[in-house]
């Protein structure tokens, strides 16, 4: 099915959870919504399932008006954060429960509920546990039947809200890839919410990225992670090294320091925030000509081939606090550095993104 | 039992939660007929009996109103109900805390049919509750004898009403500490010991603070039923005007002899009182809800 | 029990008296309507609790609270679902209120009943034409019992009511289910216990009410005579042996109610703590 969301805007109170929002997904894909808590990412996904009404603007299913349709008639399978599963129904009731409240017309025979449940339940590898009830399942187990149980009213769309958030690490890295199977064998258009960069990177076809009521890019994880469109998709997005300052001609000035930048759109003198990788910052030798933002070795953190190197910037305070930095180095490479401890090093990037910045604006 | 409502289930939040909800909000006309008939019954049931307390007071004037109450035997009346929640609420209460103590802070043998015991009292009748002391302590009781030889009146007299009010407001303060104090658990205590205090001291400094509100839940809703009980200062009091009569006998007498005015005069001022309880009580409610909401944040 | 060393000081100090307390003040009194039961001649005995003005009472007692709890589950269903779920003009009043039958004392609730439901109070000149009669009558006793039970069901089902998670209604009915259904089929079972546990304290309260009912019930033998007056008659008539007969037979009905209601109260906790 196609999901477009037309200019949709909510409010709750007077904290604006969607601001004018527009989006448009194709059939098939598994599309995460991306962001940090209070982005608005779990009310858009309410609002496509019908369970929240939108203040403006319009939901359209397969071309089709749905903005007014009850979530009861959207026929979307929503597998909620807690899993919602009904506790005193049986693993196997709860599956048949949307079979069950069709309408006497349309309702499947006794046999057919039955043979429909027990694909559903070999489908997610759980037919064994179809007469245990919910408190007798683990998170893992309790996720996979909830959704079971919305697959069971054939949606054309399933709606995902945080659905690895309560459980532990190692569970949660194997419904990952189970979901993933999954969806590659249903190929049903289906959105998750999550608020875990790693998960949303490695699972989905394409990320939706949400701040504060508003998309701030769309894209397929590459091009998530590797051309982040605005200063909040590059620092959500990844571990990287925040450098504030101002233009100067083709340097960006921190402090003492200058960063040299190949943009050329930039008014001198705008407060900027440039960000690097820690595997495209690369740390040079301390000298008095030396380019690059002086900062101090605290730690090397070596694990495996790659090690990582955590620096304190030389600069004053901000907020209180010193900034920290982190490099990756290669073993080749850190033997040639021969760090140590407190050292003074300078920084320099292969690849620095520059952004307007609205923090260091407004403070000044 | 009496008090089904403990305070830890009284914690309300607002509706705003499931009416704001497409999938938790109520047709309009299904909202409006489920309020229509369970408000129309509210108010039948317990509205209207509690307006018109009010109404036949006042149906002979404020001085007739005002001549029932100043009545010596009213007086008198007001006096025995008071000097009975006097003797009953502080015992029950030092017995509830001493229950709450031995139950939520040690494990031992027979714990649950110990909580059972204490809940007890409210699952018999106060006709029954009566009748116990009157088996021991009448004239043809256990004691009867021996008290009638030493010339000690315990029952018709003021002593049995005591005891009868504090067997039916037994389990008020005990049965509101205990859920409580099971729930928090003892670390903060076995803390404060391992940080050199007394255990007087732990119970002082860290048990009390966290029990304030329950306590004075239980301790308001033990006082309620102390001043109202009938049935069981009903059959040991002998009905002496005067001297045996509590205000809620006092009222059934004078329905009796057919002074409504004065029997609704004397009502009001019970009546008066539970709604001060129920003030008082939600009040509590309040507070003990602020109070949990600031430890979540 | 394993001995454990105790940290916390005070556990003989508060047991003991807590034993004692409750021996002194319950149980030993209680006890004395057992042993004074049994010096009776089994014979007598039987003739008194079964004697027709006291099976009479019986079935007054015991239908009239069945009827009134049964009453007060749909009715404090409703009241518990409007408080928790609907916003309205005095809502916290109301809610406050639903307590007064605790805080009221009986004998007062007994004359404002009467008097409402009285031939000509308020309430009891609309049913007279009608040819009913409440007040002073087994009408009487129903609406007595149902006024001292409301709270008992409102408010066992009204924080199990508060509590319930939104989501599991918002799954029903992103399955397809109907408001109906999902309220049948989800949110109710989630109720139940809960219910019949208000059900269980409501009628326990109500076969032992005195206080609010004999105002009331006009007290006609073997027409609207309650168990708990029968056995006031009794003493009245310094007939001990026959008014501990009958409260034994009471005192075992409260029993094999307490017994039930522990054992539906740990149902209720229970089937709220899964998945919590």
């Amino acid at each position: 099915m196609t999901i477009e969301i037309d200019h949709i805007t909510k409010r709750f109170g007077t904290f604006r959870a969607l601001d004018d929002v527009s989006l448009d997904l194709p059939r098939g894909e598994l599309v995460a919504l991306l962001g940090p808590s209070g982005c608005g990412k779990t009310t858009l996904l309410r609002i496509i399932a019908g369970l929240e009404n939108a203040d403006t603007g319009r939901i359209l299913l397969d071309g089709n008006d749905a903005t007014d349709k009850h979530v009861r008639e959207r026929h979307v399978g929503f597998v909620f954060q807690h899993y919602a599963l009904f506790r005193h129904m049986s693993v196997f009731e709860n599956v048949a429960f949307g079979l069950r409240v069709k309408p006497r017309k349309v309702r499947p025979a006794e046999a057919e509920i039955r043979r429909r449940v027990m694909e559903l339940l070999d489908l997610v590898q759980l037919s064994w546990l179809k007469d245990r009830f919910p408190a007798q399942l683990s998170g893992g187990q309790r996720q996979r039947i909830a959704l079971a149980r919305a697959l069971a009213v054939e949606p054309q769309v399933l709606l995902l809200d945080e659905p690895f958030g309560a459980l532990d690490a190692k569970v949660r890295k194997e419904l990952r890839r189970w979901l993933r199977r999954l969806h590659d064998e249903l190929h049903i258009s289906s959105i998750f919410v999550t608020h875990d960069q790693e998960e949303a990177l490695e699972v989905a076809d394409r990320i939706v990225l949400m701040n504060r009521g508003r998309i701030e890019q769309i894209g397929n994880p590459r091009q998530i992670y590797e051309e982040p469109s605005t200063s909040f998709a590059y620092s959500f997005i990844g571990n990287v090294n925040a450098f504030r300052g101002r233009v100067e001609g083709s340097n960006v000035r921190i402090g003492s320091d200058l960063l040299p930048h190949a943009r050329t759109d930039l008014a001198e003198g705008e407060p900027v925030v440039a960000y690097a990788r820690p595997h495209d910052t690369e740390i040079v030798s301390d000298g008095p000509e030396a380019a690059g933002v002086a900062a101090r070795v605290n730690r090397v953190l070596t694990n495996g081939s790659v090690s990582r190197v955590e620096l304190i910037a030389n600069g004053p305070e901000r907020d209180g606090a010193k900034d920290y930095f982190e490099v990756e180095v290669g073993a080749e490479e850190l033997s040639r550095l021969g760090l140590a401890n407190g050292q003074r090093v300078r920084l320099q990037s292969r690849r620095l993104s520059l952004f307007p910045d609205h923090q260091q604006g407004r403070s000044s | 039992m009496a008090g089904a409502a403990t305070l830890e289930g009284r914690v309300s939040a607002s509706a705003t939660r499931f009416e704001g909800r497409v999938a938790t909000s109520d047709s309009g006309l299904v909202k409006s007929a489920i309020l229509f008939v369970s408000l129309t019954f509210f108010a039948v049931f317990i509205l209207l009996p509690l307006i018109l307390v009010f109404v036949e007071a006042f149906r002979k004037g404020w001085q007739a109103y005002f001549a029932a109450l100043v009545d010596p035997d009213a007086l008198s009346a007001v006096r025995l109900t008071l000097l009975a929640a006097a003797i009953a609420v502080p015992l029950n209460l030092i017995f509830g805390i001493a229950a709450a103590w031995a139950i939520a802070r040690f494990e031992f043998r027979g714990k649950q049919f110990l909580i059972t015991l204490i809940d007890l009292p409210f699952s018999v009748s106060p006709v029954v509750a009566g009748l116990v002391y009157v088996l021991v302590f009448g004239a043809h009781g256990w004691f009867g004898g021996w008290l009638q030889d030493h010339d000690i009146r315990i029952i018709f007299a003021v002593p049995g009403i005591v005891l009868a009010t504090i067997f039916v407001t037994f389990p008020f303060v005990a049965r509101e500490l205990i859920p409580l104090m099971q729930s928090q658990g003892r670390d903060e205590e076995e803390a404060a010991i391992t940080l050199g205090a007394s255990g007087l001291q732990a119970f002082w400094r860290v048990t009390l603070p966290n029990i304030k509100w329950a306590l004075l839940y239980g301790v308001i809703l033990c006082n309620a039923r102390a001043m109202g009980e009938f049935g069981a200062v009903s059959v040991v009091s002998g009905h002496i005007r005067g001297e045996t009569n509590t205000m809620p006998l006092h009222v059934e007498i004078l329905y009796n002899e057919y002074q409504f005015a004065a029997a609704f005069a004397v009502a009001s001022l019970l009546a008066f009182l539970a709604l001060v309880t129920l003030v008082l009580k939600s009040y509590v409610e309040w507070q003990a809800a602020r109070t949990a909401s600031g430890e979540q944040h | 029990m394993a001995r454990v060393h105790r940290v916390l000081p005070g556990f003989g100090l508060s047991l003991g008296y807590t034993l004692a307390y409750l021996s002194l003040v319950i149980l030993i009194p209680l006890s004395a309507v057992f042993i004074k039961t049994a010096t009776m001649d089994f014979d007598r005995f039987w003739s008194v609790v079964t004697s027709d003005r006291v099976v009479a009472s019986y079935k007054l007692s015991f239908g009239m609270s069945l009827l009134a709890a049964a009453i007060n589950v749909v009715f404090g269903l409703l009241l518990a679902w409007s408080i928790v779920r609907y916003s309205f003009p005095g809502k916290k009043i109301i809610d406050a209120l639903v307590d007064l039958p605790f805080a009221l004392p009986t004998a007062v609730a007994g004359i404002a009943l009467t008097a409402l439901y009285a031939p000509n109070g308020w309430l009891g000149q609309l049913f007279e034409p009608l040819g009913i009669k409440i007040a002073f009558g087994p009408w009487g006793v129903l609406v007595a019992l149902v006024f001292i039970g409301l709270p008992f069901v409102v408010r066992t089902v009204q924080p199990i009511l508060e509590d319930f998670e939104v989501e599991f209604e918002e799954a029903a009915t992103s399955l397809g289910a109907s408001r109906w259904q999902t309220v049948r089929m989800v949110v109710f079972p989630a109720i139940l216990p809960a219910l019949l546990t208000g059900f269980a304290l409501a009628f326990a309260r109500a076969v032992g009410e005195y206080g609010s009912v004999i105002f009331i019930a006009g007290n006609i033998p073997y027409v609207s005579e309650i168990t708990p007056l029968m056995i006031i008659t009794r003493l009245e008539e310094f007939d001990y042996q026959g008014a501990t007969a009958i409260a034994s037979v009471m005192l075992i009905v409260s029993f094999v109610l307490l017994l039930l209601i522990n054992l539906l109260q740990g149902w209720t906790a229970r089937s709220n703590r899964r998945n919590a």
